[in-house]
């Protein structure tokens, strides 16, 4: 097992320490012989959790895999990652879920923990095995047709009940189909005069809406994708005012960047939800600071090279974020001055881990915790490009653009995944 | 100017100088031999997504009338049905050295793609995108208003204090916004007039009145009426309930026909619907300039392909 002495490195709460490491888990014990790491000026933060990430495996290998999602978290600072349903085959049954995880674990980059599906094949219609998938070796607690909305508002209603079985909970890509048909961007005065079918606000919050008042009578957990708009955020804040048992997640592009992106038709910011307007960005980053969203997950969304360089109605939705994500909450909340890293740490780990049910990451850098923790340089600065990538796709929106921070170590469960800024290419496990 | 994506791109200066050269051209059409060989040995290539009999026939005369060569690329029944991207074709037409790139095509903002991706050197021409823009069709527009408005006295002016209400679908209307944009840049007054549920979320940060009432929108005396095509599929996704209903509340009829000034101009971009958005009393009206639109965008398209493809020389 893996024995670290990381010396001189600030924790979250700002204090200066040394850390050790021994067998893997974190120990007061000054370790004898292993692995110096020098953290002088490096900001430690509990390993990150995403609670919202899609690995494409299996079915989509061409956009990513689990080895390569998980290398491209890693290369981000996190150590755990929520896989999306939205595979082929859909990830509706225990046999699907439980290969995923075990892919995961074969390749050791990150945990990974599979979502499972609402309904089967993401289609609305029927529930899908949901208990099985709770109880397989990947024992599913998150229950998601992210990518598609569970619109049927009875439907809605049973999975909500039926998670609370073994404490579940249902993740809701908050879509009403209906109003966003053929939606290509925000709706608003830039989509009409770039005669881009709309997306309207109210298709997010009304779905929302009707959410927390259905978890409100039958006493379920909800999850909130992907929040994009301040009437979202009013709503939620609403239902937590009311004691309504709600989380919600911010992704890094919507606290960074807005609508106006859309005017030149580049399809690398074609996202969904799309982006939103500057008191949309404003609305999200306040909520954030003030615990109204619980969390930032990246919604990764990797996709080939064809599927963006076309005209703009005819691409994918979706923009990769795992190896940025850190940056982006950098840039646009800690920089800013709204949260601090000890927020930091709270909405990138402990409590995404906390609503997915992940154990391990309650009581971070404490004595007999594993040593899942990254090492971040916020003073570092640069032009983010290709290189900075470690999936298989280059969908980023943010190449070319100017990002501060540079992740130096990340550490899973006492493995050495990056190392020095970069990949480690073979895992001595830990 | 290297591409003509957008009317909302143009300063006036710009605009006026398309104008004048579109002039220059028309004059060039009243003369025994209508060609010119401004663009000898240039080739032009008509690359429509979509089909359009009216507007590729326009860009092909213009181009032909300047001597170019003409290629015309229709995606129905080519490669382009079959799958192929328009990266490819992009690819394709640069490989056989197309000088200039005429796009039609249903995405909004294909042609500033095509323009903007490196896959192709040559000039483009926005014919038509999506629900965006289709700016020889604005051009074309305010030529027609011009040259009925000043006559021969056109030259070197705008439109400055016309007063143009546009009428219909502008939701759905690349022309409506090309139209929009350029009659503000040249000055004209606009007015939209349409139900709401056929303007956009957010006209109202649009430089133009907004109206659901084309009686009063007539009682106005405009000095331009342009009318819009309604198309059929928007009745089956509850815009408005029937053709019926939306020819009495928005249609252009005989009656709103007699209650226009005898100075004002009917225009229509064509095809029409007659009987639905305008009748055939107004369309062939003395008032009506529908066909002298058809030729003018023959003289626009001659000024636009000249301007990108001439290298500005005169």
């Amino acid at each position: 097992m893996s024995t670290f002495l990381i010396s001189g490195v600030t924790l979250p709460d700002g204090t200066r320490t040394d850390l050790y490491v021994h067998n893997g888990v974190f120990t007061d014990e000054r370790p004898r012989g292993g692995q110096t790491i020098d953290a002088d000026g490096l900001q430690a933060l509990p390993g990150l959790v995403d609670l919202h990430t899609h690995l494409r495996e299996p079915g989509f290998e061409q956009s990513e895999t689990v080895l390569t999602g998980t290398r491209a978290a890693a290369s981000g600072g996190f150590t755990a990652v929520f896989a999306m349903a939205n595979t082929s085959p859909v990830s509706d049954t225990a046999g699907v879920v439980e290969q995923v995880k075990a892919l995961g674990d074969a390749h050791g980059y990150a945990t990974v923990r599979p979502i499972g599906a609402v309904t089967v094949g993401l289609e609305g219609q029927r529930l899908s095995e949901i208990g099985a998938m709770a109880q397989s070796r990947a024992q599913v607690r998150v229950f998601s047709d992210d990518g598609k909305c569970v619109s049927d508002a009875l439907l809605m209603r049973r999975a909500l009940e039926y998670v609370k079985t073994f404490g579940g909970v249902i993740a809701q890509h908050s879509q009403e189909p209906r109003l966003t048909e053929g939606a290509q961007m925000n709706e608003g005065a830039l989509s009409g005069e770039l005669g881009l079918a709309g997306w309207p606000a109210v298709a997010e919050e009304a779905i929302i809406a009707r959410d927390v008042l259905l978890a409100q009578h039958v006493g379920a957990r909800l999850h909130v994708c992907h929040v994009s708009t301040a009437g979202s955020v009013d709503v939620i804040r609403w239902a937590k005012a009311r004691g309504i048992d709600v989380t919600a997640e911010v992704t890094p592009h919507h606290l960074l960047l807005t609508e106006q992106l859309a005017s030149g038709y580049d399809a690398r910011f074609k996202v969904n939800p799309p982006l939103r307007r500057d008191e949309d960005v404003q609305a999200l980053r306040e909520a954030l600071a003030d615990g109204t969203i619980d969390i930032v997950a990246t919604d990764h969304a990797p996709h080939p090279l064809e599927a963006k360089e076309c005209a703009w109605d005819e691409a994918a939705f979706g923009m990769v974020g795992l190896e940025s994500a850190l940056s982006v909450v950098q840039a646009s909340v800690v920089d800013t001055g709204l949260l601090s890293f000890a927020d930091v740490a709270r909405v990138l780990s402990v409590a995404p881990a906390r609503i997915g049910l992940l154990d391990g990451y309650d009581t971070p850098f404490a004595v007999g915790s594993p040593a899942n923790f990254t090492l971040y340089d916020p003073a570092a600065t640069s032009v983010f490009g290709v290189e900075h990538l470690h999936g298989k796709s280059v969908n980023s929106p943010y190449l070319g653009r100017e990002l501060p921070g540079r992740v130096v170590t990340t550490v899973h469960n006492g493995t050495l995944t990056v190392h020095d800024g970069s990949l480690i290419e073979e895992l001595a496990r830990g | 100017m290297k591409h003509l994506l957008s009317t909302k791109d143009l300063t006036r200066d710009e605009a006026i100088q398309i104008l004048d050269l579109a002039e220059d051209m028309a004059d060039a059409g009243t003369r025994e031999v209508k060609k010119l060989p401004a663009l000898r040995g240039r080739t032009v290539v008509n690359l429509f997504f979509e089909d359009s009999t009216r507007t590729k026939i326009s860009f092909e005369a213009a181009a032909k009338r300047l001597s170019a060569d003409v290629i015309n690329f229709t995606a129905k029944g080519s490669s382009v049905s079959k799958g192929e991207s328009l990266k490819d074709t992009a690819q394709t037409l640069a490989a056989i050295g197309a000088d200039g790139v005429v796009i039609r095509h249903g995405s909004s903002g294909a042609p500033r793609v095509l323009a903007s991706s490196g896959w192709i050197d040559a000039g483009v021409v926005n014919a038509g995108d999506g629900t965006h823009e289709h700016p020889t069709q604005g051009l074309l527009d305010a030529f027609t208003m011009r040259k009925r408005l000043h006559g021969d006295a056109s030259r070197g002016r705008a439109l400055d204090g016309v007063t143009v209400t546009i009428v219909g679908d502008i939701l759905h209307s690349r022309v409506a916004r090309s139209n929009v944009w350029l009659l503000e840049t040249l000055g004209a007054e606009v007015t939209l007039v349409a139900p709401a549920t056929l303007l956009p979320v957010g006209v109202n940060t649009w430089p133009v009145t907004v109206s659901y009432d084309l009686d009063a929108a007539v009682a106005a005396k405009p000095d331009v009426l342009m009318m819009l095509r309604i198309q059929s599929e928007r009745m089956n996704a509850a815009f408005f309930p029937n053709a019926r209903e939306y020819s009495r509340q928005w249609g252009f009829d005989d009656e709103r026909l007699a209650q226009l000034p005898a100075a004002s101009l009917v225009m229509h971009p064509g095809p029409m619907n007659r009987g639905l958005e305008i009748s055939s009393g107004a369309a062939d009206s003395a008032r009506s300039t529908i066909i002298e639109q058809v030729a003018n965008g023959v003289s626009i398209r001659m000024a636009v392909l000249y301007l990108l493809l001439a290298g500005g020389a005169a």
